[in-house]
C-alpha cells in the first residue's frame, strides 16, 4: 500500500514536469498555431545547462536557477533563426524543420558534453536522509526535493492561469488564439507577442528539464521521450487548453509511472516471472498510449476541446 | 504522355543507374547494401507519399509500420522459420493490421491531432519492441539466416538482392501511382484538398483514408521485412521516431506531388547520410541545418529543380527576348 | 403520389448558445417546384440549409425527404439519396478540372469507388455524363481547366453543375447569384428556370427579382422564424413583409 502511495507522488510529479513543457508547447501551437517538435530539446538543455552550471557553482540550486535565463535565450535564438520564418507555413513543413532543429541541438549535444549520461549535484538536504526526507506516512520518508517538484506543480498552474486570465498580456494570448488578424488589425505587434509567448515556453521547458535533472538521467535524447508523452497530453487534454493539459498531465505522469511500477508484479499472479516480466513491461510502455486510443475514440477533439481544434 | 515522361524523367534516370550501378563499378558489397537500404527506404518513402502527397496525411510514425514488418521476420526467425513465402505475407499482413487498428482511431481526428497521434503510436511500438528481451530488447537481434524462398537461399547473393529491390521498388511507384489515378485515388484526393465537397457528393472520408493508410501499411511491411534481411540485423532504433521523420524528409525533399520524388528524396538522403558520416563524426550538424534550410528554401522539392531552373532561365535577361519571341 | 412532398420540415430548432437560429420551423417542398427562402442577413437561411443537408443537426424537430426520416443521417448519406446542395462561398476541388469535379459526383452514384487499379480519367462513361453537366451549365469550354483557376462567378457554375450531375431529387442552393455579374446572373436564372420541374429546389436568395422570377412559393424567414409562406403575388403584396423585409422600393 505504501508503495503504491509512493508511486502516485512519483507519477504526480513527473505529471508536474510534463506540465511544464506541454503547458509552453500548447501554448505555443494554439497562438501561432506552430507545432514545434523542437521544445523537447528545451526541457534537454535545461538539464544539461543546470547540471553542468551547478558542478560549476557547487550549489545545484544556483545551477538550475541560471538555466533559465540560459533556456530563455537560446529560445529567443531559434524563435529568431527558424521557427519565426515557420509561422505561415503548413504544419507538415513546421514538423521537418523543428525536426531538423532536433537533429542539430542534439548532436551539438552530444559533441559538446558526450553521450554519456551527465553527473548532477545532488539537491544537499533534500535528497533523503534525516534532514531532506518528510515522512509521510509512519515509517515511510519520502524525499522532500521530490514533494518541491509537486509543490512547482500547485504554483505554476495557478501563475499561468493568473498570467493567461488576468493581465493585458494574457488577454491579448488569449485574443491572439482565436483571432490572430483581428488582434493584429487592432495594432498589437503580434510578432513581439509570439516571441514572448515563445521564449516564455521555452523557459518553462527549461525549467522543467532542470527540476528533471537530479531524477532522470541526463542524456541526449531525454527530450524525445517527454517530449511525445507531452504530446500525448495535449491530444488528451484538447489542443490549446492549459487546464486540460494539467489534468491529462497528471493523467499521463500517474499512469506511466504506476503501470511501469505495478505491472509486471501485478502480472506475476497470471504468468510466469519471465513471461510476466516481459509482458508486464511491453504492456506498461502501451499503457498511456491506449488510455490516449480509448480517450480519442470517445472524444475525438480531447477532453477540453480548446480555442482551436 | 511525353508531359508525364518528362515530369518523370529524374526518377526514371535514378532507376536506370540503379539497374546499370552494379556494373559500373558499384558491384562490391558495401555499395550494393547502401543502395538496397536506399531503394527499400524508397519503398516505404512511396508509401508515406502516398498518404502525405494523395491523401493528406501527415504521419509521423511511418516507420511503425516498417517496423512491425521487420520485427515480423524476426519472430518468425527466433521461431526457426525462414520461409519467405510465409515470413513475407506474414510481415505485410502484421503491417497492415498495425495500421488498420491504429489508422482506425488516428483518422478519427485530423491536421495536427493526426500528426501527434500516429507519432505516438510509431513511439509505442518503439517502446513494445525495446522491451521483448526474447527479441533482443534495445540490444536488437541478429537473424540467423536470411529469408529463404521455397527453401532455396537466393536473397544471400547481393546482386541477386539488389535487383529484387529494384524490381520491387519499381512495382511499388507503379502500383501506388495507378492507385492515385484509380476511382479510389480521385476519392482521396478530393477529400485531401476539399474534404466538405468530397461529403456533399455523397462520399465519407474515413473509410477511403482508413483503406490507404492500411494499404502503404502493407508496403511499409514489405520494406521492414526487405530491410530486415538486407542488414540482418533488427533493433528498435528500426522504429524510432527519428527514422519516421527521415521519412517524411525523403517525401518532402523530393517533392510531394508526384510519388516518384519519395524515390528520388530516399536516394539522395541515405547517400548523402551516408558521405557526410564518413566525412564527420558529428555529422548531424550538418544534415540538420540541410533539412532546416531545405524546408526553408526548397520549395516545391528535388523533382520541381528542373522545371523551376527552365523557369529562372527564361528570366534572365538575355534569354527573355527569346522567350517573349 | 404526385402530391406527397419531397422534403417535409417539422419543428425544426436549433440554437447557438442562447441565440436561436432556427424556432419551431415547418415547410415542405413538392417535387418539381421552387421555394424560396428569403430573409435578412442573420435570419438563419444558411443555418437552415446546413440542417438540411446533414452538416449541423438540428437540436429538435425531424426532417422527411422523398418520405423517409432523415434526421439522423449523416451528411454524405442525405447526399446518396438525392440531396444535392451548393454552398453560400464556393465550395469545389481547387486541384481538379472543372471536368473532374463533376465527374467526381457521377462516379458518386455509378459503381463502387473501391477500385483500385484502372484509371479514372479513361472512365468515358463518368466523363460524357460530366460534360453533359458542364454543357448544362455552359462550361464545357473550360472543361479541363482547373476549378481554382475558374472566375468567381464560373465556379458558381460549376457548382451547379455538380449537383445537377449527383442526379439529385432536391437542390439546396444558397445565394447561387451572390457575386455573379449581370450577365452571369441572367445566365444562372436562365439555367435555374430550365432546371424547374426536373428537381424540387429549395432556394435561398437575396436577388428579389431573380426570386419573384423564379420561385413557385416563398417562405420569408426573420429571426429563424417562417413569418409567412406564398406565392410571389401573395408575399409581395403581405403587409408583415413589408414592412419587416422588404422595404417599399423593392416592390417599386
Ligand atoms: N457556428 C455558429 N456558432 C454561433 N453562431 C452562429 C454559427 N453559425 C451561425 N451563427 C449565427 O446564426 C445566425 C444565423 O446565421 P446564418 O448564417 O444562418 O444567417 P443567414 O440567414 O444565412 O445570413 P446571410 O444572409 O448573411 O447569409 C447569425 O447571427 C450567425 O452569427
Ligand atoms: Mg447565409
Amino acid at each position: 500500500m505504501s508503495m503504491l502511495l509512493v508511486q502516485a507522488l512519483n507519477g504526480l510529479q513527473f505529471g508536474v514536469l510534463l506540465f511544464l513543457v506541454a503547458a509552453g508547447l500548447s501554448l505555443v501551437f494554439g497562438v501561432m498555431d506552430l507545432i514545434n517538435l523542437a521544445h523537447g530539446v528545451q526541457y534537454m538543455l535545461g538539464a544539461y545547462v543546470a547540471a553542468t552550471l551547478g558542478v560549476w557553482t557547487g550549489s545545484f540550486w544556483l545551477g538550475a536557477l541560471l538555466a533559465l535565463p540560459v533556456a530563455l535565450l537560446v529560445g529567443l535564438a531559434l524563435e529568431w533563426l527558424v521557427f519565426r520564418h515557420l509561422y505561415r507555413r503548413d504544419h507538415l513543413s513546421q514538423v521537418l524543420a523543428t525536426f531538423g532543429v532536433i537533429l542539430t541541438v542534439e548532436e551539438a549535444t552530444r559533441a559538446l558534453w558526450g553521450s554519456a549520461p551527465q553527473t548532477v549535484l545532488e539537491p544537499m538536504a533534500l535528497t533523503g536522509g534525516p534532514l531532506g526526507g518528510v515522512e509521510i506516512v509512519s515509517g515511510l520518508l519520502y524525499p522532500t526535493y521530490r514533494l518541491i517538484i509537486i509543490g512547482v506543480g500547485v504554483v505554476v498552474p495557478l501563475l499561468l492561469w493568473f498570467l493567461v486570465e488576468r493581465t493585458r498580456a494574457g488577454m491579448l494570448v488569449r485574443a491572439g488564439a482565436t483571432h490572430p488578424a483581428m488582434v493584429a488589425a487592432l495594432g498589437v505587434d503580434i510578432r513581439r507577442l509570439f516571441t514572448v509567448v515563445f521564449a516564455f515556453g521555452a523557459m518553462l521547458a527549461g525549467f522543467a528539464g532542470a527540476l528533471a535533472s537530479p531524477i532522470f538521467p541526463v542524456a541526449p535524447g531525454m527530450g524525445d521521450t517527454v517530449l511525445i508523452l507531452c504530446f500525448v497530453v495535449i491530444v488528451i487534454g484538447g489542443v490549446g487548453s492549459i487546464r486540460g493539459a494539467f489534468i491529462a498531465a497528471l493523467l499521463v505522469g500517474l499512469l506511466d509511472t504506476i503501470g511501469r511500477a505495478m505491472l509486471p508484479d501485478a502480472l506475476r499472479l497470471v504468468l510466469d516471472p519471465s513471461a510476466a516480466r516481459q509482458t508486464g513491461a511491453a504492456l506498461a510502455s502501451m499503457l498511456v498510449y491506449i488510455a490516449m486510443a480509448g480517450i480519442l475514440f470517445f472524444r475525438p477533439a480531447g477532453l477540453f476541446p480548446g480555442a482551436r481544434a | 504522355m511525353s508531359g508525364q515522361l518528362r515530369s518523370h524523367s529524374l526518377p526514371l534516370a535514378a532507376l536506370l543507374a540503379l539497374a546499370a550501378a552494379p556494373f559500373l563499378g558499384f558491384g562490391d558489397g558495401f555499395a550494393l547494401s547502401l543502395l538496397a537500404r536506399a531503394m527499400i527506404l524508397g519503398m516505404a518513402a512511396v508509401s508515406l507519399s502516398l498518404l502525405i502527397g494523395g491523401a493528406g496525411l501527415v504521419s509521423l510514425g511511418h516507420a511503425a509500420m516498417m517496423g512491425v514488418g521487420a520485427y515480423t521476420v524476426v519472430a518468425f526467425d527466433a521461431a526457426g522459420v525462414s520461409e519467405g513465402v510465409i515470413v513475407f505475407p506474414a510481415a505485410i499482413a502484421a503491417a497492415a493490421l498495425f495500421a488498420f487498428v491504429t489508422g482506425a482511431v488516428s483518422l478519427r481526428t485530423s491536421g495536427v491531432h493526426f500528426i501527434m497521434i500516429t507519432l505516438a503510436f510509431g513511439q509505442m511500438a518503439f517502446f513494445t519492441a525495446s522491451s521483448f528481451s526474447s527479441l533482443g530488447g534495445d540490444d536488437g537481434y541478429t537473424l540467423y539466416a536470411r529469408t529463404e524462398w521455397l527453401g532455396t537461399r537466393i536473397l544471400d547473393s547481393r546482386l541477386t538482392f539488389h535487383f529484387l529491390c529494384l524490381a520491387l521498388l519499381a512495382l511499388v511507384w507503379l502500383g501506388c501511382s495507378l492507385l492515385l489515378a484509380s476511382r479510389f485515388g480521385r476519392v482521396l484526393r478530393a477529400a485531401k484538398e476539399n474534404p466538405q465537397r468530397a461529403q456533399a457528393v455523397g462520399f465519407q472520408p474515413y473509410p477511403y483514408r482508413l483503406v490507404a493508410y492500411t494499404l502503404a501499411g502493407a508496403v511499409s511491411g514489405l520494406a521492414g521485412a526487405l530491410l530486415a534481411n538486407a542488414s540482418e540485423f533488427v533493433s528498435p532504433a528500426l522504429l524510432s521516431w527519428t527514422r519516421s521523420g527521415e521519412l517524411m524528409f525523403m517525401v518532402i525533399l523530393g517533392g510531394v506531388g508526384p510519388l516518384s520524388g519519395a524515390i528520388l528524396g530516399a536516394l539522395t538522403i541515405v547517400l548523402l547520410e551516408e558521405w557526410l558520416s564518413h566525412l564527420l563524426v558529428y555529422w548531424r550538424l550538418v544534415f540538420g541545418p540541410l533539412l532546416v534550410l531545405s524546408v526553408l528554401f526548397l520549395h516545391g522539392g528535388l523533382i520541381g529543380v528542373i522545371p523551376r531552373t527552365r523557369a529562372a532561365l527564361r528570366l534572365l535577361p538575355w534569354t527573355r527576348r527569346n522567350a517573349n519571341a | 403520389m404526385p402530391d406527397e412532398p419531397l422534403l417535409e420540415l417539422n419543428g425544426l430548432c436549433k440554437s447557438f448558445g442562447a441565440l436561436a437560429v432556427t424556432s419551431d420551423l415547418s415547410l415542405t417542398v413538392r417535387p418539381g417546384e421552387i421555394h424560396a427562402i428569403i430573409g435578412p442577413n442573420g435570419a438563419g437561411k444558411t443555418t437552415l440549409i446546413h440542417q438540411i443537408s446533414g452538416t449541423l443537426r438540428p437540436d429538435r424537430g425531424t426532417i422527411r425527404f422523398v418520405g423517409r426520416d432523415v434526421t439522423a443521417l449523416p451528411f454524405e448519406r442525405r447526399a446518396r439519396l438525392g440531396l444535392a446542395r451548393s454552398f453560400q462561398i464556393t465550395s469545389v476541388v481547387p486541384g481538379f478540372t472543372a471536368l473532374d469535379n463533376v465527374a467526381l459526383a457521377v462516379q458518386a452514384r455509378g459503381g463502387s469507388s473501391f477500385r483500385f487499379l484502372r484509371p479514372v480519367s479513361g472512365e468515358t462513361a463518368l466523363n460524357d455524363e460530366a460534360r453533359a453537366a458542364l454543357d448544362t451549365v455552359g462550361l464545357g469550354r473550360v472543361a479541363n481547366t482547373p476549378a481554382g483557376a475558374l472566375s468567381h462567378g464560373e465556379k458558381r457554375q460549376l457548382e451547379l453543375a455538380i449537383a445537377i450531375a449527383m442526379n439529385p431529387r432536391l437542390l439546396l442552393l444558397d445565394e447561387p447569384l451572390a457575386g455573379a455579374g449581370p450577365e452571369e446572373t441572367e445566365r444562372l436564372v436562365g439555367i435555374l428556370r430550365d432546371l424547374r420541374r426536373r428537381y424540387g429546389i429549395l432556394l435561398v436568395e437575396h436577388d428579389m427579382q431573380a426570386v419573384f422570377a423564379l420561385a413557385d412559393r416563398i417562405s420569408v424567414l426573420v429571426y429563424g422564424r417562417v413569418i409567412v409562406t406564398g406565392t410571389v403575388d401573395e408575399i409581395r403584396s403581405h403587409p408583415e413583409v413589408r414592412t419587416a423585409y422588404l422595404g417599399e422600393d423593392a416592390l417599386a
